[in-house]
């Protein structure tokens, strides 16, 4: 019965989805006000329904019902309630319902938030919502339906996936989705804003707080799926590369590129063509990152299934959303005139070049990953880009990137002085060098330029908190006290900025880890990365759904508890990893098999390899210190227009 | 202040600059890191040359795993079969949970003088019938699409590969 009324109400919601668009999009042109009031309502309705659908498909999973497939196929209730929650959309079809919700969830934001704009605008943005919501809902109920039944239903389920059995993944995908979601907003803005054909400083500002707040996400959950691999898999790796994962990264790359030039827009009015084509590309990546995950195009761990229905229908999507936005923005192109001018040296300019690399780099990551896929379509030649591809481009690629992101912040806006700045970044500049030169002798070049580029850019980050709190002029108590009265939005984005170089300095770091892959029997040790490892003892323990055998290491009077957990149902085992941080150095160990009776085991010491999450974290948080100042207050723009 | 000519010239030279070096960086790391994925057959038809990495992919053959340990590390032999030629791979490391006998691997490596695949690394991916797409169709083209894993994958269910 619930699933029926969950069935019902995902129906109700394409219905309601389609209404907003049409109101939304066509209330502004017959200027009727009462079309212009519904659109809101239209959205929080729609929101209600894409609840009600998402709520009776929990149910069914904590209720365990086994006549709906999608549970039967990804649940059973052996799994622990917390699992059976998360499960829900853990798989494919449950998480494209998650994905509708996170984008109705978008509309019921703007609906409520976007009080302060103008009726016409407010009436666009929740139609182009309303348009992407109906295209995303009516892939759901047609043909990825997660209300499936089956009968006779089956004595229990098939359990979740081992793998996904994490609390890292069970916040890992809605995380991330509402970061790529998020994205809908800042794209219906551009695309309401082509249509009435302004764009404006007040375009900007409205504009921003929505991609920042799903940058923060998006930067949290690639964070989040980084941390959870390295965890899980048990290979002591953070970053494969791997398709899925760059498709998250794409539209990190661009809606990096969007925040720092909707700023543009905001305080000088140029730049308005590539805020608005960042603010497409980052949706419609978005996009593009569902279709790699979903379609099975893409040859990757994360595929769940692979349907050529469901490919088409959102390669269909997707080429009407990026196709029309792109033709409007065509359309539209002489409103986007700039009206601000600026000298070569500025933080214009400045923000040009983040603007110019970040693009590059997301153009190679996007060839190096769609690359192999369509070759393989049309030739039938199989090839592989990995690791060492990406490496070779991206590296330098980011060169720029991190020496402008240093200078960029001290530039003032227009026409900068150099002297000034390059008195500024002295200390940063002395900093990377002295690092560099030391790590030079010690270690490769890459190695010691990547630390040098993390300590350029955390230096030059406190140099610019710390000019703006005049640090140099005032008493350091009088410093601090300024420094706490600054503008939240600066301080946001100098953390952004420093977690930014922390994370640089964490994936540096990295490439100094020691590993080795040993054989010991009980009372054995082995000396790895400067530690001394002893095996005491190897146990059984049991589980929820499996059971375990637990290795016990001694590590210079550390103790760690790598283990295998071997899931029944599934005919599965897992090996997971023990790991021992002091905030600096992880010990990694993993309990990788057993073969005769003793423990082959993964030792590996990775240095700074807890500061490439830390960073993480700190650019996040950045950003949502900086969502917080006032003048950034979603929907509160300091201007009004009439 | 520039002249909007001026200003048009160094936007346009910026972006010659970052795209005209991403596709520098692209051409460049796509000739010394791009990797063939080979079946056993196309091995042993036309071997690669010594030492040029590329993915060996196919089912472990039933009876020719030996494993040997010298001192802590492990060193593990077994033949990558399509079903009508194998090749023997030797590899040092860890081997993942769900490699076996019988089981689909991709490894990655280059050929070596004698005729053995050193394999550098081994991928096995998670899930007991999980078939590596690459391994599926070296194994389809082969015909030797083994029942155990389910129906063949028809065309359609490997994308729109085909």
């Amino acid at each position: 019965m619930i699933p029926e009324l969950g069935h019902f109400a995902l129906a109700l919601a394409v219905a309601l989805a389609v209404t907003q668009a049409v109101v939304g999009l066509i209330g502004p042109l017959l200027r009727d006000p009462r079309a212009l009031a519904a659109a809101p309502l239209l959205a929080v309705s729609q929101f209600a329904a894409a609840a009600c659908a998402f709520g009776a498909l929990v149910w069914a999973g904590v209720v365990s019902d086994f006549t709906v497939k999608n549970i039967a196929d990804f649940s059973s209730s052996k799994v622990p309630l917390f699992y059976r929650i998360s499960g829900v959309w853990g798989n494919h079809d449950g998480s494209i319902l998650l994905w509708c919700l996170i984008l109705s969830l978008c509309g019921l934001a703007v609906a409520v938030a976007g009080g302060n704009l103008p009726a016409s605008l407010r009436a666009r943005v929740l139609g182009v919502l309303g348009l992407v919501s109906a295209g995303f809902l009516l892939f759901t109920l047609t043909v990825s339906n997660p209300f499936t039944r089956i009968w006779p239903p089956p004595q229990n389920g098939m359990g979740i996936n081992p793998v996904l059995q994490d609390p890292g993944l069970a916040f890992h995908p809605p995380m991330l989705y509402i970061g790529y979601v998020g994205f809908s907003v800042a794209f219906a803005f551009a695309i309401a804003a082509l249509l009435e054909g302004r764009v404006d400083a007040a375009f900007g500002r409205w504009v921003r707080p929505w991609a920042l707040i799903s940058w923060c996400f998006l930067t949290g959950g690639i964070a989040l799926g980084s941390l959870w691999s390295y965890y899980t898999l048990g290979w002591g790796g953070y970053w494969f590369w791997d398709p899925v994962e760059n498709a998250s990264l794409l539209p990190w790359l661009t809606g990096t590129a969007l925040l720092h030039c909707a700023i543009v827009v905001e305080k000088r009015e140029a730049l308005k063509a590539w805020t608005v084509l960042f603010a497409i590309a980052t949706f419609s990546l978005s996009l593009t990152g569902t279709f790699l995950v979903r379609s099975g195009i893409l040859n990757s761990v994360h595929s769940f299934a692979a349907s050529p229905n469901q490919g088409l229908f959102i390669l269909a999507l997707l080429g009407i959303t990026i196709g029309g936005s792109l033709l409007l923005f065509a359309i539209r192109a002489p409103v986007l005139a700039a009206a601000g001018i600026y000298a070569p040296l500025s933080r214009e300019s400045a923000l040009v070049l983040n603007n110019v690399f970040l693009g590059a780099c997301t153009a190679v990551v996007f060839t190096g990953t769609l690359y192999p896929p369509l070759l393989n379509v049309f030739t039938g030649v199989q090839i592989s880009v990995g690791a060492p591809f990406f490496n070779e481009t991206v590296i330098p690629l980011s060169v720029p990137i991190i020496l402008t992101m240093g200078a960029g912040p001290l530039l003032a806006w227009k026409r900068a002085a150099l002297a000034p700045v390059l008195r500024r970044l002295a200390l940063a500049g002395a900093a990377a060098l002295l690092l560099l030169i030391a790590m030079t002798a010690n270690t490769n070049l890459i190695t010691a330029l990547g630390l040098a580029g993390g300590a350029w850019v955390i230096v030059s980050a406190l140099t610019d908190l710390a000019t703006r709190a005049g640090i140099t002029r005032v008493s350091p108590g009088a410093a601090f006290a300024r420094l706490l009265k600054l503008p939240r939005a600066q301080v946001g984005a100098a953390l952004g900025h420093l977690g930014f170089g922390v994370t640089v300095l964490g994936i540096a770091g990295m490439t100094l880890a020691s590993q080795s892959v040993v054989v010991l029997s009980p009372g054995q040790s082995v000396k790895v990365g400067g530690y001394n490892w002893q095996l005491e003892s190897i146990t059984a323990a049991p589980g929820p759904d499996y059971t375990q055998h637990i290795a016990t290491l001694h590590v210079d009077g550390l103790v760690l508890h790598p283990s295998r957990r071997f899931f029944s149902a599934q005919k599965v085992i897992t090996s997971d990893a023990a790991i021992h941080t002091n905030g600096f150095v992880n010990l990694y160990a993993v309990f990788a098999g057993e073969p005769n009776g003793h423990a082959e085991l993964r030792l590996d010491v990775h240095p700074l390899a807890p500061e490439i999450w830390l960073g993480g974290l700190i650019m996040a948080l950045g950003g949502f210190f900086s969502l917080s100042d006032r003048r950034l207050r979603v929907g509160a723009p300091a201007r009004r227009r009439s | 202040m520039l002249k909007p000519k001026t200003r048009r010239l160094y936007l346009i030279s910026a972006l010659l600059l970052g795209f005209g070096g991403a596709t520098a960086f692209m051409l460049v790391g796509f000739s010394s890191s791009l990797t063939y994925f080979l079946s056993p057959r196309q091995v042993v038809a036309h071997a690669p040359p010594v030492g040029e990495t590329f993915r060996l992919g196919g089912i472990v053959e039933t009876g020719t795993i030996q494993a040997t340990q010298s001192g802590e590390s492990l060193t593990t032999r077994f033949d990558v079969t399509d079903g009508q030629a194998s090749v023997p791979v030797v590899y040092t490391g860890i081997l993942p949970d769900l490699f076996g006998a019988g089981q689909g691997v991709v490894t990655i490596g280059a050929m070596t003088p004698g005729g053995v695949f050193h394999a550098k690394e081994v991928l096995a991916k998670h899930g007991s019938t999980y078939m590596p797409r690459d391994v599926a169709e070296a194994l389809k083209k082969a015909g030797k699409w083994n029942p155990k894993f389910g129906p063949a994958p028809g065309p359609d269910a490997l994308g729109s590969s085909s």
